[in-house]
């Protein structure tokens, strides 16, 4: 063997060595959500079976994990909207204007997006039982703002940075208003950074179990907390918990690796490109 | 370069989106500080009365407070070295040339444990690390190890998922800082040197270096948030063995319902987060 050909062979062995570790739970969890609990339960587990979907049938229809997966879905989705209705013209006025203070509110942002979350699970939970607003979509859908918002005009203000201020100008000769000119001219530009960031606040909150863990009972439970409440007991259903994690995971899979170039940097703020 | 535009038309634009955090972000928080300086029991809420700083008094003072603040910091001590030398690793041959079509696929199968819920990676930790059933005592070869309930055991199992999930955002920061390097540069200092220690100590180092600082204080930050997860795998247990901060909060203030103890505990953190987003913003966005 040529030192070029080993050199290849250990590097594809260390990369599959990667990619199995990455892979494997994935595996695992979607064969376990295959087995009954019988076979589910033998020491030591094993690797070929009978599968069946009796554990998506039970867990979607019987258990009311479609229920969920549909209150997680509304959930997402109308955040998402709101975060990019309120974001897109902040990150406008970020990326054109000058003013005071713009130093304080990056870092008003930045904060919001690393305080941990039982920092504000307390007194929102207080406030939302003074006005009645527990176990309500609405209310995981303005608090899960706190993180999707930054991540929204982080994003968004450095793709209109990047567009050429000279096609503003242009606009403005024209007698365009500035807000023509962000939704004409600057908007259509920018779509990808929009595309990005909606996707980021999607997995995010899709993802998000302490909110929905403290805030919700029955009526707007989210999926990850029901899945939560299975573990309860001492013989736990492993099939239905992983048939109900697959759920869960698949969707967020398929996002992730669709904006998996900018996956990096917006989970670094945009510190790193 | 640009000329002024009207403080109207600005707010405009920010206005709404400040408006809301403020609402949502700002409000909640001062009514936490106002709850942090009462005796608020939510069962015992006719006993409800201003206690001043007692609540704080007691949390500076609480032994367990303090256990829970350092092993917090003593899991980011242990996961985050692991998750820099791996990462460094997966990211020094993901960056060297050739065998596109794997590394690609290595990449993308990176992605897959950042994105995966929390909850779900808790779940997982329950499924494979079961003493009986539990695939990864098959792997170790019909070990008999009880990871869930022994305390020892069970922070390890902690260390395991939070460097599973979170090595591959370390491999792909440091990634991004390797292809940051300039080809003539590198290629120059492999014709003086083979050894790939020197080249990366004094060629491809300073590139690494912001990547470096984000991940820091990005870990810590997310160390002091962790909650899903360990809630999911070991609810803070076996005793408090794995409670780490956030975790300590909740099971004060939702499982105690001592809100104003939890609350006082909670401003604390809320101050060393405002510390570590200072260093963040005087590091990353010197010229906003």
């Amino acid at each position: 063997m040529t030192p070029a050909n080993r050199s290849y062979a250990i590097q594809i062995a260390l990369l599959a060595v990667i990619i199995l570790v990455c892979v494997f739970p994935f595996y695992w969890m979607v064969t376990t959500s295959l087995k009954t609990q019988v076979v589910a339960l033998q020491s030591p587990p094993v690797w070929t079976f009978q599968p069946t979907l009796d554990n998506y049938r039970v867990a979607l229809f019987e258990d009311g994990v479609l229920r969920t997966l549909i209150n997680s879905l509304v959930i997402a989705v109308c955040t998402t909207a709101l975060a990019l209705v309120l974001g897109v013209p902040a990150a406008f006025a970020l990326a054109r204007f000058d003013f005071r203070g713009k130093k304080d509110l990056w870092f008003w942002f930045i904060t919001n997006r690393m305080v941990s979350p039982i920092v504000l699970a307390l007194p929102f939970f207080l406030i939302a039982r003074n006005f009645g607003m527990l176990d309500k979509h609405i209310t995981l859908i303005l608090i899960y703002l706190t993180f999707n918002l930054p991540i929204v005009i982080w994003i968004v203000t450095d793709q209109f940075r990047g567009i050429p201020y000279e096609l503003d100008e242009a606009a403005r000769m024209e007698g365009a208003t500035q807000f023509t000119i962000m939704r004409k001219i600057c908007l259509p530009l920018a779509m990808p950074g929009v595309a990005v960031s909606a996707i980021f606040s999607f997995i995010f909150s899709w993802n998000e179990l302490m909110f929905g863990l403290v805030l919700t009972r029955s009526d707007a439970r989210t999926a990850p907390a029901m899945a939560v409440s299975f573990m309860e007991g001492y013989n736990l259903p492993y099939g239905k918990i992983m048939a109900t994690s697959t759920l869960i995971v698949i969707p967020v899979l398929i996002f992730a690796l669709i904006a998996s170039k900018q996956l990096v940097r917006g989970l670094t703020m945009g510190a790193v490109k | 370069m640009r000329d002024k535009t009207s403080g109207r038309t600005i707010f405009a634009f920010i206005g709404p989106s400040v408006i809301a955090l403020a609402l949502i972000g700002i409000a909640p928080l001062l009514y936490a500080a106002w709850t942090s300086l009462h005796f608020f029991n939510l069962t015992r809420l006719r006993q409800l009365r201003f206690v001043g700083l007692e609540n704080y008094q007691t949390v500076l003072t609480d032994t367990a407070f303090w256990q829970a603040m350092g092993r917090t910091f003593f899991l980011l001590g242990t996961s985050l070295p692991l998750q820099l030398a791996l990462g460094l690793g997966i990211a020094l041959v993901l960056h060297q040339p050739g065998l596109t079509v794997v590394k690609t696929l290595c990449r993308l199968s990176l992605v897959l444990p950042m994105a995966t819920t929390y909850a779900v990676v808790g779940l997982l930790g329950q499924v494979m690390f079961n003493q009986n059933f539990g695939v990864v005592n098959q792997l170790l070869g019909g070990a008999d190890i009880n990871w869930i309930g022994d305390p020892t055991n069970a922070f390890v199992m902690i260390i395991f998922w939070d460097v599973w999930q979170w090595t591959p955002f370390v491999a792909l920061v440091l990634l991004a800082g390797l292809t940051m390097v300039p080809n003539e540069v590198e290629e120059a200092a492999r014709l003086e040197t083979k050894s790939w220690w020197v080249i990366l100590r004094h060629v491809q180092l300073p590139f690494l270096v912001p990547g470096l600082v984000a991940v820091l204080i990005l870990r810590t930050a997310d160390t002091l948030k962790l909650f899903d997860m360990v809630f999911t795998l070991t609810r803070g247990g076996p005793g408090a063995s794995t409670e780490f901060i956030s975790l300590m909060i909740q099971r004060v203030g939702f499982r105690a319902f001592d809100q104003g103890l939890a609350s006082a505990q909670a401003i604390i953190l809320l101050a060393i987060t405002i510390v570590l987003a200072q260093i963040y913003i005087r590091v990353f966005y010197k010229e906003v």
